[in-house]
């Protein structure tokens, strides 16, 4: 479902989800996105973009297909967090914060997504997997 | 001791997609009676009277934010459920959101009356952006019954920011501004959204809501301790056998926590996240609550396999890349630390960086805008407390082994 955006009590309000729509429209926050948003509640360019590169979830340039983000915090490295990116790391060829050449999939380490009792866990897009190991990346990354 | 299931009482009891399921376990009774017999005054000395504090982290008295609110006059007030439970370890909203929507829909409808305020909203986290629309549905179903006609609630997304879950940042957030703390006081009960009256609750204090007003302040104030009434519900994981949510009454011990989650080797426990305290095995007896260690209710194991100064490092990696940068001594305080963390684990560490991280902690807890600058220090300094010998050991390796490679090390 789209974000609903707030109709009161002013303008600038609206900017979150607005640009929460234009990122799941896109899958990135685009330069003519950030001028229509920005002509649409009345803020200056700077001023969204300001906002947009404050959060993580917000990238302003292009991401890849498929966006592989694993959870790095206390909770996951003590379950082998670490295992898991090493696994990633081999099985595409890239380092977190690269993409595939083929543009399907790109890497990040995140900060803690609140699966902790499922730890080590990792989300790709809006699906979460949890309780991992490191011989199923293969066959998780197969299914993509 | 058994668990004590309050705020969890109707999880996984009730449908969570359909609100009939909750009316029937006497779901907005409550509510009911606070909108036809209580006049707001009654709801805010009542809650008072229970000694319900929030149970986000902060630890403040609950009905003394509603009273401030409520004695503020103003054209519009606004109430703001905090879903953006960021925390490292903490996933207990989460099981809530999930499990009870129409519970917390119905503490924020109590909360409402009693302060006045027209508009609500759920701030959800956008890690938990698939609860969205379970949450909407929620909130759609109780508008539809009729419930939200003195105040509406609509559910806000944010987009990736640990600091937004800081009630200032939160609403700078809303506003659509940087999500960056600001400067207090002004508090929110009196300054918040747009400068209007504003109360910012997280989702377990607003659970427990409901209870307080079906049964009373009375019953409530029976369980706890002096200064903690009620019960608190902890996410616990790290080397546990169960990990997961689980409900005690305030003052119960860690020890008791650990056995219903299944811990056998214990070196240490993290209590409150990232910012949180770091006790040894030899202190599980210590009770949880306000008065001692608490925080939003995370509690990290970890075994005896594991190294303390990677734990502290985990958290000061975290914090560094999470401080919203707005004051100094956060922002760069953090880096320091990251820094010298950083030598540690490259055995690259001397004996005066111990005292370097000392000073730049109490620097920091005195001269940091907010919580995740003046708590950043607290595992530092715990670690430093109980595990200091891991930190003398890991310096002395690193001094015998720079002089065993002689140059080698800076080559390599």
């Amino acid at each position: 479902m789209s974000r609903e955006v707030p109709s009161i009590p002013n303008s600038r309000t609206q900017l979150l989800p607005l640009l929460k729509h234009e990122f799941k429209k896109d899958g990135f926050i685009s330069k003519e996105a950030m001028s229509a948003v920005a002509e649409r509640t009345g803020l200056p360019l700077n001023e969204v973009y300001g906002v947009t590169t404050f959060y993580s979830y917000l990238p302003v340039s292009k991401k890849s297909k498929n966006v592989i983000r694993v959870c790095r915090c206390l909770p996951c490295a003590l379950k082998g967090a670490l295992g898991i990116i090493e696994s990633i790391q081999k099985e595409l060829d890239i380092a977190p914060g690269e993409a595939t050449a083929d543009g399907k999939f790109s890497f990040e380490l995140i900060n803690c997504i609140g699966a902790c009792d499922q730890a080590p866990a990792i989300m790709i897009n809006d699906q979460l997997f949890g309780n991992l190991t490191p011989d199923r990346i293969t066959e998780i990354l197969k299914s993509y | 001791m058994a668990e004590k299931r309050i705020v969890l009482s109707n999880c996984e009891e009730i449908d969570p997609d359909n609100i009939e399921t909750y009316l029937a376990r006497d779901g907005f009774k409550a509510f009911e009676r606070a909108r036809h017999r209580m006049k707001p005054k009654d709801i805010v000395a009542e809650i008072k009277k229970s000694g319900l504090i929030g149970r986000g982290g902060a630890g403040f008295n609950c009905g003394l934010k509603w009273e401030i609110a409520l004695n503020t006059k103003a054209k519009n007030k606004y109430l703001i459920c905090n879903a953006d439970e960021g925390e490292v370890g903490a996933f207990k909203d989460k099981y809530i959101l999930q499990h009870n929507p129409f519970g917390l829909i119905e503490g924020m409808c109590i909360a409402g009356l009693a302060i006045g305020a027209q508009q609500a909203y759920i701030y959800l986290r956008t890690e938990y952006g698939f609860l969205y629309d379970h949450l909407y549905r929620a909130v759609a179903q109780a508008r539809e019954r009729g419930y939200l006609g003195q105040m509406d609630i609509l559910v806000f997304e944010g987009a990736g920011s640990y600091i937004c879950g800081e009630e200032s940042a939160l609403m700078n957030s809303i506003e659509g501004y940087r999500g960056e703390a600001r400067y207090k006081p002004p508090y929110p009960p009196t300054h918040g959204l747009w400068g209007m009256p504003t109360i910012i609750n997280n989702v377990e204090t607003l659970m427990n809501v409901p209870h307080i007003i079906a049964k009373g302040a009375a019953w409530f104030n029976k369980m706890g301790t002096d200064r903690s009434k009620g019960t608190k519900v902890f996410s616990v994981s790290g080397d546990v056998k169960n990990p997961g949510v689980y409900e005690l009454e305030m003052g119960s011990s860690l020890k008791e926590l650990l056995d219903l989650a299944g811990a056998d080797d214990v070196k240490g426990v993290q209590i409150g996240g990232s910012t949180g305290s770091i006790l040894p095995a030899s202190l599980l007896n210590t009770p949880l609550s306000h008065e001692t260690y608490l925080g939003c209710g995370a509690v990290v194991v970890f075994n005896s396999t594991r190294d303390i100064i990677d734990i502290v490092y985990n958290n000061i990696c975290f914090l560094s890349e999470e401080s919203c940068g707005k004051c100094t001594p956060c922002r760069e305080g953090t880096e320091v630390m990251l820094e010298i963390f950083g030598r540690l684990s490259r055995l690259e560490a001397e004996h005066a960086n111990i005292k370097a991280l000392e000073d730049v902690a109490k620097t920091m807890a005195v001269a940091s805008l907010c919580g995740l600058g003046q708590a950043a220090a607290v595992p530092v300094l715990d670690s430093l407390k109980y595990f200091r010998d891991e930190y003398i050991n890991r310096i002395e390796q690193s001094v015998f082994m720079r002089s065993y490679l002689g140059g080698e090390m800076s080559k390599a």
